[in-house]
C-alpha cells in the first residue's frame, strides 16, 4: 500500500491536527447520549401501549408522574430525596462492572450498613455528635465494604461466580437483620414493627439548608464524582479498566488484579453501606425492615442505564427517584397498582439492555463515513 | 389430626416432610435451567418468571376453578417469558445474564401489577396422594403426604437424565451448548435450538410457580418466592447439569429449608430468622467448595458465560 502513495495522506494530516480525534470524540459522546435517550423514549411508548391495553390514558399516567416527580418544588424535593440512597446504590454496581463484574446484591450492604450504623449510634450514646456521625459512617462502609468485597475476593479466589453469590449474600443480609432487629438488637418499646433503639437527635443528619432533602444527596453525589475521578483519572482505574476488558491481559502486565478486584468490589459495597448509614441516621432514626426497600434492586437499573458510568448515574438516579416518588400519586389518582412502576422500571430495563446492540451499528456515529467538510478539502 | 408426642424425632420427620413439600418448584425450576444452561445460556430471569407462574396459576384457577388449567397457564406464561429471553439474547452485544436480571424485574412487577385482586380469593389446591396412611402418627401421615407434582418431577429428572444421553434432541443442546461453531458445522443453528431450550425452561419455572401458589404454602401473596428461582440457577451448578443431581439438590436445599420451622415446632425458636438463612447459606457453601479457580467445573457447558 505504502508504494502507491506518492504524497502524505489526507487522514495523516488530519489527525496530526486532531480533527478526526475530535470527530471520534463527538461522534462516541453522540452515540452514548442519543442511543440511552432513544431507548428511553421506547421503553415509555411501549409502557404506553401498556396501560392502553389495562384500559388507562397514558396521558394522564405521564402527566400524573411528571406531577408527581418533578412538577413542583415539594414534588423535586421529594425525587433527590429518593435519588439519594440510588446513587449510592447504583455505585455498588458500577463500579465491579468496570472490572467486567456484575454485581447485583446490594440490597444487602445496604442493610447490613444501617444495622451497624444503628449499633454504633445507639452504642456510644452520649459520646459527642460528630464523633458518633462519624464512626456510625466508618461502621456502615466497613460493613458494606466487607460484605461485597467478599464476593469480589470469591469472585477472584475460588471462581465463584458473583452474580449469584451477591445476591445470595444479599438474602443472608437481611435474614441477618431481621434476626438482629428481632432479637438482640431489637428495642423493647417497637411493638408492632421491630427496631433497633432510636437514635438520639443529635445524631441525626439533618437536611441540606434551605431543602426537604437530607445531606446524602450530597454525600452520593461526591462519592459519584470522586468514582468518576477513580475511574477515568487514576492508575488504578487505568489498571481496573485493563483487568475488565481482559483479566489474562492485565495478569499479563504485572498488574495485581487480586486487590484491584477485592478494593474495588469492598468499595462498591462500602457506598452501599453508607446509603444504609444515612437511610438510619437521616430517614428512620433506626435500623428496621424498611432497610430493605429495594433501593439495591433500583440501583441496578441505574447503573445499567448510566452505562456504569458515575457521572451519568447522578441524573438516572434522580430520574428514576423521580419515578418512585411519583408511584403514591399514581396508585391514589389513577386507581393503578403500586407495582406499576415496577413494571415501567421492568421495560425500561430491558430495553435498555436491548439497545446495547444498537452501539456501532449506526452510520450516523461512525466519522469515517461522515462527509469531510469542504473547506478542508482544498487545503491539501 | 393431633399431634403425637414424638419428641426430637420431630426434627428430621418434618425436615422430610418438608423437603417434599418445598423441593418440588426447586426440582422443576433446576431442571428447566439445567436444559437452557446446557445448550448454552443462562436465563437468571427464572425468579420473574417463578412468580408470574404462581400470579397466573392462581388467577386462572380462582376465575375457572380448575387448578390443571392454572397449571396450564403458569406453563404458558413461562414459556412465552422464556421464548422472549431466548430471543432478545440472540443480538449481538445483548448480555444473557443482564437479560436475565431486567426480567426479574418485570416478570415480578408483572405478577404484582396483576395479582393485586387475587390477594384475597381462595382457589382450588393441587390434589395430594397420601402415602402415609399405614402410620398411625399423624406426623408421619403430614410428612408423607405428596403432591402429585412431586411425583411428576421426579419422573421428568429422570427423564431429562436419559434424554440428555440419548436422544438425538438431548444430543443436539449438548452440542450446541458445548460449542456453538461444531453445531454450526453440524447444520444446527445455536439460537434456535437456544430459544426453544429457554422456552422450555421457562414453562418448567412457571409449573414450579404454580406449585407454589396452588399447593404449598398454597395462596398467592406477593412474598411467595423468595429468591428461589435463582437459588435453583446456584443449584443447577452444583448439580453438576445433571438432571438427577438437580433433583438430589433440590431435595437437599428442600430439607434446609424446612430446618427453621421443623426446630420451632418442636421448641426451639432461637434465632428463627438465621434457620431461614439457611438455604441460601447452604447455597454459597457449596459454591464455594465446588467451584475452583483453576479450573473449569467439570461438566459444564463449553458456552456457558457464567462458568467462565
Amino acid at each position: 500500500m505504502a508504494d502507491t502513495v506518492s504524497g502524505p495522506d489526507v487522514r495523516t494530516i488530519l489527525d496530526a491536527g486532531g480533527y478526526r480525534a475530535a470527530l471520534e470524540w463527538i461522534a462516541r459522546r453522540a452515540e452514548a447520549f442519543v442511543i440511552p435517550i432513544a431507548a428511553l423514549v421506547v421503553g415509555m411508548v411501549l409502557f404506553s401501549l401498556f396501560i392502553l391495553a389495562v384500559g388507562k390514558s397514558p396521558v394522564q399516567l405521564y402527566e400524573t408522574m411528571w406531577r408527581g416527580g418533578f412538577g413542583s418544588w415539594f414534588s423535586i424535593q421529594n425525587s433527590l430525596s429518593r435519588g439519594a440512597p440510588l446513587l449510592l446504590a447504583a455505585l455498588c454496581v458500577a463500579l465491579p462492572a468496570r472490572l467486567g463484574l456484575v454485581v447485583i446484591g446490594g440490597e444487602g450492604a445496604i442493610v447490613l450498613g444501617g444495622v451497624a450504623a444503628a449499633a454504633i449510634g445507639v452504642a456510644l450514646n452520649g459520646a459527642p455528635s460528630f464523633l458518633v456521625i462519624l464512626l456510625m459512617g466508618v461502621g456502615g462502609v466497613a460493613a458494606g465494604g466487607i460484605w461485597i468485597g467478599a464476593v469480589g475476593a470469591l469472585r477472584h479466589y475460588r471462581a465463584v461466580n458473583e452474580t449469584i453469590s451477591s445476591l445470595l449474600m444479599a438474602y443472608i443480609a437481611i435474614a441477618l437483620m431481621n434476626h438482629l432487629v428481632e432479637g438482640p438488637l431489637r428495642d423493647p418499646a417497637s411493638l408492632n414493627k421491630p427496631s433497633t433503639q432510636p437514635l438520639a437527635d443529635i445524631y441525626r443528619i439533618g437536611n441540606i439548608p434551605g431543602m426537604e432533602v437530607h445531606w446524602g444527596l450530597i454525600v452520593g453525589t461526591l462519592a459519584c464524582v470522586l468514582s468518576w475521578l477513580l475511574i477515568e483519572k487514576t492508575r488504578w482505574g487505568f489498571a481496573a479498566r485493563i483487568a475488565g476488558g481482559n483479566v489474562r491481559a492485565a495478569q499479563v502486565q504485572g498488574l495485581a488484579v487480586g486487590p484491584l478486584i477485592v478494593g474495588f468490589t469492598a468499595l462498591a459495597g462500602g457506598f452501599a453501606g453508607l446509603a444504609g448509614m444515612l437511610e438510619v441516621a437521616a430517614v428512620q432514626g433506626s435500623a428496621n425492615g424498611s432497610l430493605a426497600a429495594g433501593y439495591g434492586y433500583t440501583g441496578i437499573l441505574v447503573a445499567f442505564l448510566a452505562r456504569h458510568n458515575p457521572l451519568a448515574i447522578i441524573p438516572v438516579a434522580i430520574l428514576l427517584g423521580g419515578i418512585d416518588a411519583s408511584g403514591g400519586l399514581i396508585q391514589r389518582r389513577m386507581d393503578l397498582p403500586d407495582a406499576t412502576v415496577l413494571v415501567l422500571q421492568g421495560m425500561l430495563f430491558i430495553v435498555i439492555l436491548f439497545s446495547e446492540t444498537f452501539y456501532g451499528r449506526f452510520k450516523l456515529f461512525n466519522p469515517d463515513l461522515w462527509q469531510r467538510p469542504d473547506f478542508l478539502k482544498g487545503n491539501v | 389430626m393431633e399431634a403425637t408426642d414424638i419428641g426430637l424425632w420431630g426434627v428430621p420427620l418434618a425436615m422430610l416432610g418438608g423437603a417434599i413439600r418445598v423441593s418440588t418448584p426447586f426440582i422443576f425450576v433446576s431442571l428447566g435451567e439445567a436444559i437452557t444452561e446446557r445448550s448454552g445460556r443462562i436465563n437468571l430471569g427464572l425468579e420473574g418468571t417463578l412468580v408470574f407462574g404462581a400470579m397466573s396459576a392462581y388467577a386462572v384457577a380462582v376465575m375457572t376453578g380448575s387448578p390443571w388449567l392454572g397449571l396450564l397457564a403458569a406453563a404458558v406464561a413461562g414459556l412465552c417469558f422464556g421464548l422472549f429471553h431466548g430471543w432478545i439474547c440472540k443480538f449481538p452485544k445483548v448480555n444473557d445474564i443482564a437479560i436475565g436480571i431486567a426480567l426479574m424485574l418485570f416478570g415480578t412487577g408483572l405478577a404484582f401489577f396483576f395479582g393485586k385482586p387475587f390477594i384475597q380469593p381462595s382457589a382450588p389446591d393441587l390434589p395430594a396422594i397420601s402415602f402415609g396412611a399405614w402410620s398411625d402418627v399423624p406426623q408421619v401421615q403430614a410428612a408423607l403426604n405428596v403432591n402429585v407434582l412431586f411425583l411428576i418431577g421426579a419422573a421428568l429428572a429422570v427423564f431429562l437424565w436419559w434424554a440428555f444421553r440419548n436422544t438425538r434432541i438431548g444430543l443436539i443442546v449438548r452440542v450446541v451448548g458445548d460449542s456453538a461453531d461444531a453445531a454450526r458445522a453440524m447444520g444446527l443453528n445455536p439460537n434456535t435450538v437456544r430459544l426453544m431450550a429457554t422456552g422450555v425452561g421457562g414453562a418448567l419455572a412457571g409449573i414450579g410457580g404454580a406449585y407454589l401458589s396452588l399447593y404449598y404454602p398454597g395462596s398467592w401473596t406477593e412474598r411467595i418466592s423468595s429468591g428461589q428461582g435463582l437459588m435453583a440457577v446456584a443449584l443447577v451448578i452444583f448439580a453438576r447439569w445433571n438432571p438427577l443431581g438437580c433433583f438430589a439438590a433440590a431435595l437437599l436445599f428442600g430439607g434446609a429449608g424446612a430446618l427453621g420451622p421443623a426446630l420451632q415446632s418442636v421448641g426451639v425458636t432461637q434465632g428463627y430468622y438465621l434457620f431461614y438463612a439457611a438455604p441460601y447459606i447452604l447455597t454459597l457453601i457449596i459454591m464455594i467448595a465446588t467451584s475452583s479457580p483453576s479450573r473449569t467445573l467439570a461438566g459444564a457447558p463449553g458456552e456457558l458465560s457464567i462458568t467462565k
